[in-house]
């Protein structure tokens, strides 16, 4: 059960020939698969192609009908070991993940699928997050395709272009017995527009019919000696037929005037954004009609030097645009010119920044920093000599004022309290080497809380901390790992090591019921009951089969008594060996979208339902804020008071409140102060409540009046 | 790269018919993604094509997000539309909270020969922001100012209020402000019908569309249109406190308690004391003499009034009362100590059951469980005994390490409940022999030692005296916390023996204050501390 309902999408993927599909890009990719006759998908989930998983997971229907078989795969090297079934069978099959990230963790498959290489087209479709807006480390897969020779398309990021690369690629791979690599970046994946669809087709052969005629051809395994032929293969057979593929197909496009002095060279994914830089500077329409020749690399790997040879035909200079680094792609033509004995000039991070992305500034500056050196002719005379920079307008610096935003922890999060209670425990104990993993709670690692150390890889946690295992320490690591990463690979990589090594450390498993920071995906452990996978298996179960032997499972994050007790003991404890802490609560953003419905209905149905919230007595709070330095909760904020008396604001709990209860427990577990109340409105009250609720409220109404009777009450003091 | 050290600027200012840009800056979880699909829809629907493009992900929860739109009139060929906002390069800037439209601004989206900012007024204080024991509160006076000027129009309003009042969220009340501001060449139905068409909570979101599109359209003064500013008047009610001219209290006398009558003319008598201070001071003297009755009585107002007085006499006018104001607030909170006893009884009047109700939004039939969150300890027990028992408990280690292992836990009370209300009602009821507790004695003695080196240095440095009286804003809150404000405190005035003899003293004491606010251990207020005692202690220059 995702984060949002695909119902509509799924409808989507039912379009024929002659309809229009309308909607994200990475759903076209969707879409596109089933018209390819993929006969299999696998992937992992992750921004920016959870959706595509998302959206497969919520069609079974037409997946049973078109005999198509989808797998929300254990890992990225899952996914693509899957692909296998499209080396000796002529099924094409599909994988999926976030890149680099998925790529680093798919390699070791990848490796051995394109040292065999596949007779069914295999794509693999990578979401690549680089860039504003991306949560991983910034590199390129472009590094992935060259050394495993892999091709890797780069496709023009609108929707028709994206679809036609998804039949380009499975044809490609088909033609060249290779993987192909789709790579599509982040807003191009969530990029809205339309394309005019085909009819889904049936694979030509189904996984079922594969399994009932099995074959199976030695060359094809990597082993000595055919691990040497695949090298020698790889070079002599399928680049050729690659190269002479994309050529003729005329993958990669060529716009703008047959001759110029010079040119733009660009991956597939940068042509928007030079088009609109060509646009500003008054050398292209609104429509792509440019004054400067353009080659756009579609096809980004590998590159085809005769048609690279004949663009620049009569160019002094060529600009070649390609985000990130190294920059491969300008080495290599570089290198294809000097060979070629030609004297036109590559050039490429001269002007545009060697690292991070290329907004629409850098273009602007890079592309017209190129033209005003190499054809300054062509540029408008206001670029030529700028005589004002900005507008005269003196703007005030608000580099000081504006407060950063990073990501942070939801409204009413089951793991805020875990990390509280964390804080709590060092407040006690002294500060220990924290070690931090993959995921939302990751968060913790930002203010207030401003715990952990290291994150090394998604399950990857514990493992990182496990060479702070002495016989001399006085102080026991803590590392922490998602229920997602504890799946993905955690449970061998970071507990089974930690047994097998006689980890000391503590070990906590954030357990909140999905994958939850890719968009609250099911997994194993699950609560929820789903109709294509198998879930309800107990990470504590788990664990103890790994062979840990102190192991703890909390199923109330929020208490945070019980939590910082539980951690209190795991860092003291005599017990040897690795201490597992499996701390379990439900994603507060899926249980609202669970709940929230539900519990509407019933208070229209006349149900009794309690729907609890938090608030502060504004004239308890002295303003110090130290609940706030546990919590971070964006509805727990602060307000100012209309009291010349008081110089602090004083803390405040907005309307979004969910009622976690983390507050309460905070202010308790380290004796804050007395203002946080809870209150528990009854909806639809039985007669025995009301009959209660009028009771009480005669005999404290009477206490009350009895009081102020006898005082002096001011009542707008 | 030193061609690009310059940023080139575009040339063509965009002409008609051509690509319209419009970018939405929110916080995640305001909705931007609705808004932005609704946006489309409308373009759509008024033979616009349109591209919409975001960032999805664990990126954006609760975090600073960008949701971007490219439409132009639909010629039959498909135009080339970027991806992301380009500095300089954006028509219609709609940002969900003031600090991102502030973002917005620094980025270089918003700029005077184009951009028309749409912003709700309304703040979201990050988490940096909250977690100083201070007030850490960004400036919106600054952005407002900053946006004003760095915009073609400037539209602001507080449009998660609309939203909230409507029932609705704050991308109805955005769609609103954007249709009421008539940028867009749309049909103001259609926005209407994009509401309609989403089909989840369509009333609500009308109604808040409505009023925002009403807002929008008054809230625009005739000349704005392309002139620059627009409504001028949102950022007066935006000014945090630390910025805003020092809060005065209006001198109109508030109104007149209710009680027995006896007490009314004991009231009216200290009342009367108050009329005859020299006016600067009567405005804030009342508000403390309010606030010290309404703790203990009168008897305890007329000491109020009784301490106030010395700080007057060596006051005058020629310094505009400076430290007899300070006094007045600071000796009110000082007398006003949080004590079990203040706090049981704060919980347990009629109007703070009221407020309850209030901000929960219950009715008076709605049937509401209160629950409150104790957790006492030995300490907050000696403190509420009498002066010889708690002393007595105090001196014997093992004692109170026995009681408070009975007494420290967390305790929930419910005071919507006979017995919890009960139990807190009658801890109320010690007001009446407060005087006699430990906890008063303790405060009674801080707070004469406090309020003395404030008068003695006041004598010779009138303006060290003031700084005295304001550190002690350093107090606040229970049991640690309050621990860890008393101990600010006395570094900030062990700071005044390495000030001794400067005539920059009162300047240090306030830096010192300052600082200890920033941080809740104090470290920066140490750091300021090593600074001050490096001094050279030659006064005379300065």
């Amino acid at each position: 059960m995702a984060e949002r309902s695909f119902a509509e999408e799924v409808k989507k993927l039912r379009l024929g020939a002659g309809d229009t599909f309308t909607g994200e890009g990475i759903l076209a990719i969707t879409k596109a698969l089933l018209e390819c006759g993929v006969g299999y998908v696998g992937g992992y989930q992750g921004a920016p192609i959870s959706h595509l998983m998302d959206v497969l997971a919520d069609s079974q229907e037409i997946l049973a009908e078109l005999g198509v078989h989808f797998e929300a795969s254990a890992s990225e090297a899952t996914a693509t070991a899957m692909l296998a079934a499209s080396v000796h069978y002529p099924i094409r099959g599909a994988a999926t993940f976030k890149s680099t990230v998925g790529t680093n963790v798919a390699s070791d498959a990848l490796a051995n699928l394109a040292s065999g290489g596949v007779t069914g087209g295999a794509l693999i479709i990578v979401g690549e997050d680089y860039g504003e807006g991306s949560s991983i480390m910034q590199e390129r897969s472009h590094a992935f395709a060259m050394k495993s020779q892999v091709w890797l398309l780069d496709p023009r990021p609108n929707l028709p272009s994206i679809v036609k690369a998804v039949e380009d690629g499975f044809e490609l791979s088909e033609a060249s017995n290779t993987p192909v690599m789709l790579l599509v970046r982040i807003r191009c994946c969530h990029v809205h527009g339309s394309f005019a669809t085909r009819d889904n087709q049936r694979p030509s052969l189904t996984v079922a019919e594969a399994l009932s005629a099995p074959r199976r051809d030695t060359a094809r395994i990597v082993l000595p000696p055919a691990s040497f032929l695949h090298e020698k293969e790889k070079v002599e057979k399928r680049w050729p037929a690659a190269v002479e593929f994309i050529r003729s197909r005329k993958i990669n496009e060529v716009f703008g005037p047959e001759n110029g002095q010079v040119g733009i060279v660009m991956q597939g994914g940068m042509y928007n954004g030079v088009i609109r830089a060509l646009q500003r500077m008054g050398l292209s329409d609104d429509y792509g009609e440019t004054k400067v020749p353009l080659y756009v690399l579609n096809a980004a790997y590998p590159l085809i030097d005769d048609e690279f040879l004949s663009f620049c035909e009569g160019k002094d200079a060529v600009l070649v645009v390609e985000e990130g680094q190294p920059n491969y792609i300008e080495q290599a033509f570089a290198a294809i010119l000097h060979k070629a004995g030609r004297d036109t000039r590559v050039v490429g991070k001269e002007h545009l920044p060697m690292a991070g992305e290329y907004t629409g500034q850098v273009m602007l500056d890079g592309i017209g920093a190129f033209l005003a050196a190499n054809a300054a002719h062509l540029l408008p005379a206001k670029i030529r000599a700028p005589n004002t920079t900005g507008n005269g307008i003196e703007i005030a610096d608000l580099a000081k004022v504006v407060p950063g935003r990073p990501p942070g922890f939801c409204i009413g999060c089951p793991e805020r309290p875990i990390f509280a209670a964390t804080k709590l425990v060092e407040q006690e104990l002294g500060r220990h080497h924290v070690a931090s993993d993959i995921g939302c709670h990751l968060f913790s690692i930002m203010p207030p809380f401003e715990l952990g150390a290291t994150t090394m890889g998604y399950g990857l946690g514990p493992a990182s901390a496990s060479a702070f295992n002495s016989a001399e320490a006085t102080r026991r690591s803590i590392s922490f790992v998602g229920d997602g990463g504890f799946w993905h690979n955690g449970l061998t990589s970071s507990i089974g090591n930690a047994v097998f090594n006689r980890n000391d450390g503590v070990i906590v498993v954030v357990d909140n019921y999905y994958s939850a920071a890719t968009g609250g995906q099911d997994i194993l452990s699950s609560r929820a009951a789903n109709r294509s996978k198998s879930t309800k298996h107990p990470i504590a179960e788990a664990v103890k089969g790994m062979g840990v032997k102190w192991v703890r499972h909390l199923d109330n994050t929020y208490d945070v008594g019980l939590m910082r007790a539980t951690l209190k003991e795991a860092l003291t404890t005599a017990e040897k060996g690795p201490k597992v802490i499996v701390a379990s609560s439900e994603c507060m953003l899926n249980r609202q979208r669970r709940e929230r419905p539900v519990l509407d209905q019933a208070i229209k149905a006349g149900e009794r339902v309690v729907r609890p919230k938090f608030g502060v007595d504004e004239d308890v709070c002295t303003g110090d804020h130290a609940c706030m330095r546990l919590s971070g909760c964006p509805s727990l904020t602060v307000k100012s008071l209309d009291d010349p008396l008081r110089d602090d604001p004083v803390a405040f709990i907005d309307q979004n409140c969910v009622g976690c209860g983390n507050c309460g427990e905070v202010a308790d577990a380290a004796i804050l102060c007395p203002s946080f109340y809870r209150t528990d409105t009854l909806h639809n009250p039985r007669p025995w409540d009301r009959f209660v609720d009028h009771l009480r409220r005669r005999a404290i109404g009477f206490l009350q009046r009895r009081r102020e009777s006898r005082r002096l009450t001011f009542h707008n003091a | 790269m030193p061609e690009s050290a310059r940023p080139i600027a575009a040339v063509a200012d965009p002409a008609e018919g051509a690509i319209v840009k419009l970018a939405i800056l929110a916080v995640g979880g305001q909705g931007g993604g609705v808004l932005a699909d609704w946006i489309t829809d409308v373009a759509e629907r008024n033979g616009y094509v349109a591209q919409s493009t975001s960032v999805a992900g664990v990126a954006q929860r609760t975090g600073a997000t960008i949701y971007y739109i490219e439409m132009c009139r639909d010629s039959g060929r498909r135009p080339v539309f970027a991806l992301s906002p380009s500095q300089g390069d954006v028509d219609i800037l709609i940002a969900a909270e003031l600090m991102e439209a502030g973002r917005a601004v620094m980025r270089g989206f918003v700029t005077p020969d184009r951009t028309t900012l749409i912003a709700s007024s309304h703040r979201i204080s990050a988490v940096s922001e909250k977690i100083e024991p201070g007030d850490g509160r960004a400036s919106s006076a600054k952005v407002m100012e900053a946006a004003r000027v760095a915009s073609k129009r400037f539209i602001a309003f507080d449009m998660e209020k609309i939203a909230i009042e409507a029932g609705s969220v704050i991308s109805a009340s955005l769609l609103g402000a954007l249709a009421g501001c008539d940028v867009l060449p749309f049909d103001p139905q259609s926005y209407e019908d994009a509401i309609a068409g989403g089909g989840r909570g369509v009333k609500p979101s009308l109604a808040a569309y409505a009023a925002a599109f009403a807002k929008a359209r008054g809230d625009r003064p005739p000349s704005s249109a392309g002139s620059g500013a627009g409504p001028t008047n949102e950022g007066a009610t935006h000014l945090t406190p630390s910025e805003a001219p020092a809060k005065a209290p209006s001198s109109s006398t508030p109104a007149a308690p209710a009680g027995p009558r006896v007490q009314l003319a004991g009231w009216d008598d200290l009342s009367a004391r108050i009329d005859r201070l020299p006016e600067p001071v009567r405005a804030m003297a009342s508000l403390g003499l309010r606030k010290v009755v309404d703790y203990q009585d009168l008897a305890y107002g007329g000491e109020y009034i009784d301490r106030l007085e010395r700080a007057l006499a060596v006051d005058d006018q020629g310094r505009g009362f400076r430290f007899s104001n300070a006094a007045a607030k600071h000796l009110a909170n000082a007398m006003c100590y949080d004590d079990l006893i203040r706090v049981a009884d704060l919980k347990t009047r009629s109007n703070r059951v009221a407020r309850v109700r209030r901000e929960v939004g219950a009715s008076n039939e709605t049937v509401l469980h209160v629950t409150e969150y104790f957790h006492p300890r030995i300490e907050e027990f000696c403190g509420t005994m009498p002066v010889s028992v708690g002393r007595y408990i105090e001196d014997r280690p093992r004692l109170a390490a026995f009681l408070d292992k009975r007494i420290n836990r967390g305790r929930h009370v419910r005071t919507d409940s006979m017995s919890g209300f009960a139990m807190l009602w009658a801890i109320g009821g010690l007001r009446r022999w407060r005087r006699k507790l430990l906890r008063h004695q303790v405060e009674t003695e801080h707070l004469e030692r406090w309020y003395g080196l404030a008068l003695d240095r006041a004598a010779t440095d009138y303006a060290l005296g003031v700084e005295i009286l304001e550190c002690r804003r350093l107090i606040k809150g229970y049991s640690d916390t309050h621990a860890r404000g008393e101990s600010k405190f006395n570094r900030v005035l062990a700071g005044l023996n390495l000030l001794a003899g400067r005539d920059d003293a009162a300047e240090w004491i306030r830096r010192l204050r300052e600082v200890a606010l920033k941080d809740e251990k104090g470290e920066m207020l140490d750091g300021a501390l090593k600074t001050v005692a490096s001094l050279d202690g030659d006064a005379t220059q300065h």
